[in-house]
């Protein structure tokens, strides 16, 4: 019965025509660029990801899907990425891809001219770029910040260490957040000026990715290095919320294929006679994880399609932020168990899932994290 | 074709006529839903409100006007529909007739069938409930035994029917009876009888409900003689129709006939009752963990209407069609009952009240809500069996 949604709800949800089609091109390119078995093999590769993919991607403008026209991109908004990377989160595909759009976006709203105006169109055409957020203390909010810049004359002189780079050897340029004058600021840090010596690979829990720690200390660079000063509190919450964004897309899609994967064993596994499937414990289990799964995607879509308004955006990204961490984890941890003794091994791809989740979730805010901000927003 | 223009109006006047005609107070408790009519205080006042709802055209407007219908698209009744829950008027009584019979009938009835019936389910002159659930086979419902013989001209009906919603008032029931008990298979052996209620040897005992209050019948067929003219369609054929009418019941094409026939708390009025309700001195919406559960209420419900939104983006619901219309009736369900569950507990010593005593908080609504919420996480195929239709029909799996 239609009645059963109460009344006072006024939801909001619609699908561009590019997003459309971007669904069935994603779907196809990274079933294609990214089986298994690639993704198994790049787990031992110290890059991580496969640069001849990167060069397809960039080919098919995918960079520049959310750069204006003037900076060299295609012009359409955060909607249209949300699709690839849910597609790319199916796939547990790994690339610089969310970590240059994020950098695009914070030199679009927050860079000067200058800075828009050379580097978006390099970030167009490909060049990968990364962010360099997180501290020691491990917070996620994005304005407390021990790292720093002191002027020194016509320079900046940089301290401290961030922390899960992500891709950042890889990267063409670092978008670093530091203190300046007792504010927050950001600045972008050219490949030219990272010695090799001043990144070290962590040791992360999720292996289909790649961070880095970045020592700042004695870093010296000039002053036009800074993005627009009064904008960096607004552009640092833009990049909270688009990170977000993006990560529920990849974590929505990652829901998707561990469920599906499950649901493989769950179809073909006999035990005492009968296909496990049949049992209702486990039956019952996996439709409460495919119904988390659409309940995230129905926000997932929500949220792509609201970011850009004020407010209601916000409101919408955590929630999907929150739901599709959720179910993600949820699908991931019960994978691990439905696939009994299989499931305790390096060689099932349930353990692959679950640390992507966590490593989801342990980025840009966790659903405890984004509901209190939104307790904060709604009452 | 649908003029966005005459729909305007018709919507702006739909609201006016029920700000207007709407009933306002009554000196009694109205229904929340169609399945808690108790009184015949409460079901004549239901019934002349439903009557002056269709004399007014806001119901049955999409309905073939040669049958008693407005011939409009379906849009206008949805307008009027939505009016009606804005204006959280009193429900719509006869249900059964206006979900389940009605749109049965448009689509599978015989024109004499549609000419007899329609007019009747909108006026509410003629009431009619349900007869599939038995005292042994509720979920089990292919194995029904109430047992139809023909003789003659006639149907001799044995046996019994359980939860009839209505079946005290109700005119004509909707009946699945086994017709042949040999058949191959045991869906094979039931028909589909379009039954009067007011004949010899039926007879409707009322059965309280967990809240105390009446709103099901169970049904007792004792050699009862209905014509052969009520079969429907072939015998046979029971179960395929049954199936036909619990999908509109199930979701998947909910929303036929249009009428408002639940009234379901807002979860907005949840918000309202924690700034309200007191936690170690301040307003229990300042606790952390009360706001924690409030958003991840919000979220679950805003998350029902997203899905019936993206469930017309094909685009969106590719991987697998079926699955937002199949669990819409398990995840709404299950929604309100927690609502209504938390809601009690915002209560503090409040909570301990119900129904009738007046320090009870607006009149014990989410106490009484709580516990009809079960009718809906049971009726109509329970919230288990609901996971078993998804696990084999939208996610694959082998049956249990």
């Amino acid at each position: 019965m239609s009645a059963y949604i109460g009344p006072g709800i006024t939801p909001t949800i619609g699908l561009s025509e590019e997003q459309a089609q971007l669904i069935d091109i994603a779907a196809a390119f990274c079933r294609d660029k990214s089986p298994m078995d690639k993704v198994r093999h790049l787990l031992d590769d110290e890059a991580g990801y496969d640069p001849a993919v990167w060069r397809e991607m960039a080919d098919l403008g995918w960079m520049g899907i959310a750069i204006p026209e003037e900076f060299g991109g295609i012009g359409l908004g955060l909607g249209e990425v949300v699709p690839l990377v849910e597609y790319m989160g199916r796939a547990m595909m790994s690339s610089p891809f969310v970590g240059t759009t994020l950098a695009a976006q914070a030199l679009l709203r927050g860079g000067t001219q200058a800075q828009k105006q050379t580097l978006l169109p390099q970030l167009a055409s490909g060049a990968p770029a990364s962010l360099a957020l997180c501290e020691a203390h491990a917070d996620w909010d994005l304005q407390n910040l021990s790292c720093s810049a002191k002027a020194d004359g016509e320079a900046l002189v940089l301290s401290g260490t961030k922390y899960l780079v992500p891709h950042a050897a890889a990267a063409e340029l670092i978008i670093v957040s530091l203190a300046y004058e007792g504010a927050p600021a950001l600045v972008v840090l050219p490949k030219a000026e990272v010695a090799a010596s001043r990144l070290t690979r962590e040791k992360i829990i999720d292996d289909t990715q790649r961070a880095y720690a970045l020592d700042l200390e004695g870093l010296r660079l000039p002053k036009s290095a800074l993005m627009d000063v009064s904008l960096a509190g607004e552009t640092l919450a833009h990049i909270e919320l688009t990170a977000a964004l993006l990560l529920a897309a990849d974590m929505c899609g990652g829901a998707f294929s561990c469920l599906d994967y499950t649901l493989d064993y769950l179809k073909t596994r006999k035990q005492f006679g009968k296909l496990i499937g049949s049992y209702q414990s486990l039956k019952h289990t996996a439709v409460d994880v495919h119904q988390a799964y659409e309940r995230a995607r129905s926000h997932l879509y929500s949220a792509a399609f609201l970011v850009d308004q004020q407010g209601e955006g916000e409101m919408a990204v955590r929630m999907a932020k929150a739901e599709a961490g959720e179910a993600y984890s949820f699908a991931a941890d019960r994978a691990i168990q439905f696939h009994g003794g299989f499931g305790f091994t390096y060689d099932c791809d349930a353990q692959l899932y679950r640390r992507r989740a966590i490593m989801g979730c342990a980025l840009h805010g966790d659903a405890r994290y984004h509901r209190r901000k939104l307790a904060d927003l709604m009452f | 074709m649908l003029d966005a223009k005459d729909l305007d109006a018709f919507t702006q006047d739909a609201k006016n006529w029920f700000q207007e005609n709407a009933p306002k107070q009554t000196d009694f408790m109205l229904p929340l839903t169609f399945m808690e009519v108790g009184t015949d205080e409460q079901f004549h006042f239901l019934r002349d409100w439903q009557n002056k709802v269709y004399e007014a055209g806001y119901l049955g407007a999409h309905w073939p006007k040669e049958y008693g219908g407005g011939g409009l698209d379906k849009a206008f009744q949805d307008a009027a529909t939505r009016a009606m829950a804005v204006e959280r008027t009193p429900i719509m009584l006869n249900a059964i007739g206006l979900n389940w019979t009605g749109p049965l009938l448009l689509d599978r009835g015989s024109e004499a069938e549609k000419k007899k019936y329609i007019r009747g389910i909108l006026s509410a002159e003629e009431i009619w409930c349900q007869g599939f659930s038995e005292p042994d086979h509720g979920s089990d419902l292919g194995n029904a035994q109430t047992r139809a013989v023909r003789d003659g001209d006639e149907y001799v009906i044995n046996g019994s029917k359980i939860w009839t919603t209505q079946g005290n008032y109700a005119d004509h029931m909707i009946l699945l009876a086994r017709t042949n008990p040999e058949a191959e298979s045991k869906y094979k052996g039931l028909s589909f009888f379009l039954a009067p209620m007011k004949a010899e040897g039926i007879q409707t005992v009322p059965i309280r409900k967990l809240t105390g209050e009446y709103g099901f019948t169970q049904t007792f067929f004792d050699d009862a003689r209905i014509s052969a003219d009520c079969l429907m369609g072939k015998e046979g054929e029971g179960w395929l129709i049954a199936m036909q009418t619990l999908e509109y019941e199930r979701g998947a094409r909910s929303g036929q006939a249009g009428g408002h026939v639940m009234m379901l708390s807002d979860p907005n009025d949840i918000i309202a009752l924690a700034r309200s309700a007191q936690l170690n001195g301040k307003p229990a919406i300042e606790d952390q963990a009360v706001r924690e559960e409030l958003v991840h209420l919000m979220t679950e419900a805003r998350a029902l209407g997203l899905a019936s939104r993206r469930d017309k983006l094909q685009p969106l619901t590719q991987d697998r069609p079926m699955s937002l219309a199949l669990g819409s009736k398990l995840s709404s369900t299950d929604f309100y009952q927690r609502l209504n569950a938390f809601a009690i507990t915002l209560q503090g010593t409040r909570a301990a009240y119900y129904v009738g005593d007046e320090s009870a908080h607006d009149n014990g609504i989410w106490q009484r809500g709580y516990l009809n919420s079960f009718s809906a996480t049971i009726g109509g195929g329970t919230s288990q069996i609901q996971r078993n239709i998804i696990g084999e029909h939208v996610l694959g799996l082998p049956k249990s």
